[in-house]
């Protein structure tokens, strides 16, 4: 669907009043409806969905029909005279009765559906391990000795101003989850800081993932494509900005994405062992502190005053002696917002934002980190 | 028989059945008349002040893209706009309606503490001041939804986040006095030959408010007292590190929050209990299932709070069970739609403006708890949950429900209050805008909801982008529709039409039957003998 | 239940301490966010409390005088009889909620956290060292928290205490059938004897939370164990003070001859308030310390 500019007022009116009236008629074109899943639990929860929406619209036909009924036949000005009869024991029976019975139509589907829902153990292939963290989502793949961070992606962050145009504004990320199709998928949730919730329509999944605490969750998705979604449990001020992308792929493809994931971690391993260059870890440097700290410290390191603390002129970053600076990044600080990076970073990421914090944002220390520190301080 | 009214001789020098000049008239007013106007006009203030930040929330929304705010102000924004709603607009509201209506309700004199009525209300400002000043901290408000999950609100909470919580503190004492009250107004004042089952169902459904907030309002007082010594003292209430659970919050936190939506739709249920048989000229239709029906959806409120928190990964036997006594709230609520539908039934119905908005409410609080119900279905709200559905959902039955009711008693009994009509051309107008402008509004917000659209968020992809301008704009004229509200009250209050002391041809009740327009400041220095 | 009534109400007409009480509490509450931030002094918590009490001194006061005067009729007196029993309903669930932390934490998080119900994983992956107990001395993550070393003992001086209240609830109950037969010297020396062992208790509680910090290393910070220990027994410890000042005032208008036993609302109220602390000590002894 595209944007399109709605102009005039009294456009906007209709078209919202005509959407009231249109409802189930047109969701095939405008997205009006619950997101149709690729999974069977999803297309369960669809079904369930119509069916206790079209449950309300009968008893609102039946409600509101009898009230315009008296509405348009027993109205003074057509010289209607009140009645008088104010009771009935018979009828209050009957209108708790009925809709109990309804709601008990309603119960039986919805508890196997739960019960459905609620069973991520039973046969899961692979178990991933989703970990909220303050904006960003990492995964880790249990069996697979792979983890990762996935970031909301530069191009939404480019253009946040005036995003019109911008393909998958907000739902894209640097590095997307990668899963089969067909296979038993079991999530486990969990988080840094506070609780986020990650959501992904398509899948028909959405968990809490709490601080201290293991949640589950699973997917079996039939059908290849890329899924997107967001983290929907308020996380603080980047809350709007986590969002998550989920490509399933063939089970081949799924391999090969193993052995590539593996490769890269090896060249990065490697990489850390490395004497690197002031000008090539600034320049990395940069590209990390805006994916993974601009969101407090601010793009120019300004900070916001009372909440995170400036970059620029900050005593820790420009003390001679780096080691506070190393491990305020590799370790975090407990009971504020600042994490431990260690487990989102590797040395080489680490050393490099580092260095550009030295160097850049309006601190001039001169001397560079050496991802072998990182290691040490590990 | 009578009561008859003494009062302190220590006042003797002034006139005892007319309030004192001035400002320190409001200050130290014990009339319940009085009281209830402070509680109205707070309400009303409120009403702006937090509108006002739902037209932030509308304008940043708008369109996709950051244009106006920043997210942490966003955030700021939703957090106070909840809050100040909740416990500035709509409680105070039905707490003004409460004090003017009630002794006149049930033949009192005044309320049974009037002292202690107006600290009731007094403390309130306080509590807003502080409330409204931490938007100005370093760090900014509260930005945490008023919901204020830790450890968002602890840990990571800013430091005005201190503010808030004795904020809250003040606003739950407050409420506590005053339903006290209320119940001993309620069961200590009637008139003789009121008996229980002949009280206004508006004076029932606040007898059951006022046990409602007794019993969560100090639930929540312990639940932001455990949140002030996790973030100074050094408890774990809600830190795994130490044994605690930040679900634990949840739970406490809904105890007291499910209640309280309750709270905020009972009395509201009374006030339509009482317009329809009027314009209907009917006898409400089954006045005592309605008093019933009441009672079991106070119950059953205390017993369904977590279907807040069906993702959150409680045992599945958990959910089930919440998930069937949510859903079973529907049955008593049903018994009250149907009974104002029956009463309607072969009546002889006019639609003067108290009228108008009470069809409103019945159609689009139902609309709401349609929502609710389909929300009450676990497993398809871990879908709904979060998103623009529930906000949806909530604004159906707090806005078209909640305040649609209150502004719906504020034109039926105004004529009584001030003696003057207000103007019907005008009430008139400001229905239609206002029902037009609110379903532009709200209804939208179900389908970006079901399309993926999460809530409390201050950007969104572009697929959302026509159904928020829509709503936005719905919202606006909404804001605007109620700055002529704001009209329509002043120059009520100022003047118009003398009101007749019946005010309506179908009215009943002692505030009409026995009282003139406008009322003397002592309602009833005689008790009535009611029949 | 009364309807019908031909007494007279009295309705007051205007009063300015409900204006002082609110300054008192905004200027007690904004002084301890202060407080806690380190922008102010702990001064204006003071002042705000001082004025609280002058609030209190002169409302109670005006009461006194007019419930003394004989403006307060039958009705009146049942106004206070609601009112006082719905007080200490709110009280009872502000209770409630840390028995619900107590309960919860016991019944559901630190199972949940070893591994309970759904939560396999949480003790798999991250707590895989942790051991659900109650009393919980070692937590989750302990370098965070000041691990107490032993549990608080119920039958030492908890049981003392409990003792103690018992016997205050019986010696107020003596005081007011002491009233009742215009036995004005019995009054006062009962309500003497559940002031004195209203205040033992209080001292007594102090005493065991120095050998808590000292010799258990059980306190506040010490995990949910202490949280709940010491926030239960705290606010229950604050009532107890709370009412023990509201008897000792009682005591002195007992003496000046303020009661007849046609009317004592004053002495009852805080009877009830006492016996509800009495009950809430019950239900703490039992779950805090005992079981
Ligand atoms: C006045 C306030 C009010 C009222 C009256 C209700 C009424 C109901 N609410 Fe709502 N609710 C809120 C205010 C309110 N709610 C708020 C503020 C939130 C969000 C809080 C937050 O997270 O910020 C919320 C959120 C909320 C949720 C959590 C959603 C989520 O976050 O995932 C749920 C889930 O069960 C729910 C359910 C219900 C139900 C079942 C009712 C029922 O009482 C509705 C019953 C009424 C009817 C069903 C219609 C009339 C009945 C008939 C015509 C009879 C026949 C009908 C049938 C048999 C179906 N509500
Ligand atoms: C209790 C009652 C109540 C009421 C009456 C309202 C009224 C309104 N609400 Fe709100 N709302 C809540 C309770 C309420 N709300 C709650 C509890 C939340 C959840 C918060 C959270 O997530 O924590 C919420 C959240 C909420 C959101 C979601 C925010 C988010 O998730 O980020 C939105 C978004 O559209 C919204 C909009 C509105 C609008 C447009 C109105 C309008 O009806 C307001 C109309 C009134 C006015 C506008 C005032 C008059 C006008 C002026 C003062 C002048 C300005 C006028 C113009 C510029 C035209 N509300
Ligand atoms: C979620 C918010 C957040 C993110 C993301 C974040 N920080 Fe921080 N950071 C903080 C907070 C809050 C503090 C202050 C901690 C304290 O109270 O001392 C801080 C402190 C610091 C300090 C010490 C500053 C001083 O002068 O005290 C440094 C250096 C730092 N962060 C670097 C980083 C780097 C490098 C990154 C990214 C890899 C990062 N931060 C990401 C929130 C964050
Ligand atoms: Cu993470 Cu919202
Ligand atoms: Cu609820």
């Amino acid at each position: 669907m595209r944007f399109t500019k709605l102009t005039k007022p009294g456009s906007v009116f209709l078209a919202g009043l005509a959407s009231l009236f249109t409802m189930p008629a047109v969701h095939a074109e405008y997205a009006l409806n619950m997101t149709e899943s690729v999974t069977p639990i999803g297309r369960q929860l669809y079904g369930l969905h119509m069916l206790v929406f079209w449950i309300c619209v009968g008893i609102g036909v039946v409600v509101f029909g009898a009230m315009a009924w008296s509405i348009i036949y027993h109205r003074k000005s057509k010289g209607a005279q009140p009645a008088n009869f104010h009771e009935s024991t018979t009828v209050e029976i009957i209108w708790t009765i009925v809709p109990l019975l309804i709601l008990i139509g309603i119960a039986i589907p919805a508890t196997g559906t739960l019960i459905d829902l609620e069973d991520a153990k039973t046969d899961a292939e692979i178990t991933v391990q989703v970990t909220g963290i303050q904006w960003k989502w990492k995964y880790t793949y249990v069996d697979e000795d792979i983890s990762f961070v996935s970031n909301l992606a530069q191009s939404s962050r480019d253009v946040m101003k005036d995003p019109i145009g911008n393909e998958n504004y907000l739902l894209e990320v640097d590095e997307p989850l990668v899963l089969p199709v067909n296979k038993k998928v079991r999530f486990l949730f969990h988080s840094d800081d506070v609780i986020h919730a990650w959501w992904v329509p398509e899948l028909a999944v959405k968990q809490d993932s709490i601080p201290g605490f293991i949640n589950d969750s699973w997917a079996l998705i039939e059908e290849p494509g890329t899924y997107r979604g967001q983290c929907a449990e308020l996380c603080g001020k980047d809350h709007g900005f986590m969002p998550i992308v989920v490509e399933a792929v063939s089970e081949a493809e799924y391999e090969q994405w193993l052995v590539s994931k593996k490769e890269e971690a090896a060249a990065a391993a490697s990489a850390a062992e490395q004497e690197w260059s002031m000008q090539d870890l600034v320049a990395r440097g940069e590209e990390v502190y805006k994916a993974n700290c601009s969101a407090c410290h601010g793009v120019t390191g300004a900070g916001i005053p009372g909440a995170f603390p400036a970059m620029t002129g900050s005593a820790i970053i420009n003390d001679p002696d780096p080691s506070a600076h190393i491990d305020i990044v590799v370790n975090g600080k407990a009971g504020t917002a600042m994490a431990s990076y260690k487990g989102q970073l590797n040395d080489v990421d680490i050393a490099a934002v580092l260095t550009y914090e030295r160097n850049a944002l309006g601190n001039s220390v001169g001397d560079t980190i050496q991802p072998v520190a990182i290691k040490n301080a590990r | 028989m009578s009561t008859e009214i003494t009062h302190d001789t220590a006042h003797d020098e002034h006139d005892h059945h007319g309030p004192a000049k001035g400002l320190m008239r409001w200050v130290t007013t014990t009339n319940h008349k009085d009281i209830g106007t402070l509680y109205l006009w707070l309400s009303f203030i409120m009403l702006l002040y937090g509108g006002a930040m739902a037209m932030v929330i509308r304008l940043e929304l708008f369109q996709p893209g950051l244009q106006f705010v920043e997210p942490h102000f966003f955030n700021q924004m939703t957090t106070m706009h909840g809050l100040v709603m909740v416990f500035g607009a709509i409680m105070p509201a039905f707490v003004g309606l409460a004090n003017w209506l009630v002794p006149m309700m049930i033949g009192a004199p005044d309320m049974a503490l009037p002292r202690m009525n107006n600290w009731s209300f007094w403390i309130l400002p306080f509590a807003f001041a502080i409330l409204a000043s931490t938007s100005f901290m370093e760090g900014g408000g509260p930005a945490f939804g008023w919901t204020f999950y830790a450890p968002l609100s602890t840990t990571y909470g800013p430091d005005s986040t201190d503010f808030f919580i004795f904020a809250v503190h003040l606003m739950g004492i407050s409420s506590v006095m005053g339903s006290i009250n209320i119940i001993a107004t309620i069961l200590n004042m009637r008139a003789p030959g009121m008996t229980l089952m002949k009280m206004p169902l508006f004076v029932w459904t606040w007898l059951i408010t006022a046990y409602l907030l007794i019993a969560v309002m100090p639930v929540l007082a312990g639940a932001v007292t455990m949140m002030l010594t996790d973030r100074h003292f050094g408890t774990s209430f809600f830190d795994a590190a130490g044994g605690g659970d930040p679900v634990m919050f949840q739970h406490i936190f809904w105890f007291f929050g499910h209640p309280e939506v309750y709270i905020m739709i009972l009395p509201a249920f009374g006030v339509i209990s009482a317009i329809v048989p009027t314009f209907a000229r009917k006898p409400l239709f089954g006045y005592s299932s309605m008093v019933y029906a009441s009672a079991s959806i106070a119950i059953l409120s205390f017993m369904v709070w977590a279907h807040h928190m069906f993702t959150t990964g409680m045992p599945v036997a958990g959910e089930l069970y919440f998930m069937y006594a949510t859903i079973l709230i529907s049955v008593p609520t049903g018994v009250k739609v149907f009974n104002w539908v029956t009463t309607m039934w072969k009546g002889s119905m006019t639609f003067e403006t108290p009228m108008l908005f009470a069809l409103g409410f019945i159609v689009m609080f139902t609309i709401g708890g349609f929502s609710g119900l389909m929300l009450g279905v676990a497993p398809v709200d871990t879908q709904y949950h979060d998103t623009y559905f529930v906000v949806a959902h909530f604004h159906y039955v707090l806005v078209t429900g909640a305040l649609y009711s209150i502004i719906a008693a504020f034109y039926y009994w105004v004529p009584k209050w001030t003696g003057h009509m207000y103007d019907e051309t005008l009430g008139k107008i400001h229905f239609w805008w206002s029902t037009i402008a609110v379903n532009v509004l709200f209804f939208p917000q179900h389908f970006v909801g079901l399309a993926g659209m999460p809530r409390r968020i201050p950007d969104y992809s572009l697929q959302f982008a026509e159904f928020n301008q829509i709503s936005s704009i719905g919202g606006f004229a909404f804001g605007l529709a109620q700055i002529f509200f704001l009209y329509i009250v002043i120059k009520t209050i100022k003047g118009g039409v003398k009101a007749t002391d019946k005010v309506w041809e179908g009215a009943t009740g002692l505030e009409f039957e026995e009282l003139p327009s406008p009322p003397p400041y002592h309602s009833f220095t005689q008790a009535p003998q009611v029949k | 239940m009364s309807s019908a009534t031909n007494e007279e109400y009295y309705v007051p007409h205007g009063t300015h301490w409900p204006i002082i009480g609110s300054i008192g509490l905004a200027l007690t509450v904004v002084g301890i966010a202060n407080y806690l931030h380190d922008t102010w002094s702990a001064t204006p918590i003071f002042v705000g409390l001082a004025i609280i009490v002058f609030m209190m001194y002169g409302w109670f006061g005006q009461v006194i005088t007019e419930s003394l005067s004989g403006f307060y009729s039958k009705q009146v007196d049942a106004t206070f009889r609601w009112s006082m029993s719905w007080f200490i309903f709110s009280e009872v669930m502000f209770f409630a909620a840390f028995f619900g932390a107590l309960f919860y934490a016991r019944q559901y998080s630190i199972p949940w956290l070893d591994g309970a119900s759904n939560n396999d994983a949480t003790a798999q992956y991250l707590w895989p060292d942790f051991e659900a107990a109650w009393p919980l001395l070692s937590v989750p993550v302990s370098e965070k928290f000041n691990e107490a070393t032993a549990v608080m003992g119920a039958w030492g001086l908890p049981a003392i205490n409990t003792a103690i209240l018992l016997t205050s609830g019986w010696t107020v109950t003596l005081a007011h059938w002491a009233l009742k037969r215009r036995d004005s010297t019995w009054l006062v020396y009962w309500l003497f004897a559940t002031v004195v062992l209203g205040f033992g208790f209080v001292g007594l509680q102090g005493y065991e939370y120095v050998h808590a910090y000292q010799d258990l290393n059980l306190r506040l910070d010490s995990g949910i164990y202490g949280s709940t220990f010491f926030m239960l027994t705290g606010f229950h410890g604050f009532h107890v003070t709370m009412g023990a000042i509201m008897l000792t005032i009682i005591m002195i208008r007992a003496a000046k001859g303020h009661f007849t036993p046609e009317n004592h609302f004053a002495f009852e109220a805080v009877a009830w308030y006492w016996h509800f602390v009495d009950v809430v000590w019950l239900g703490l002894f039992i779950f805090v310390y005992w079981l």
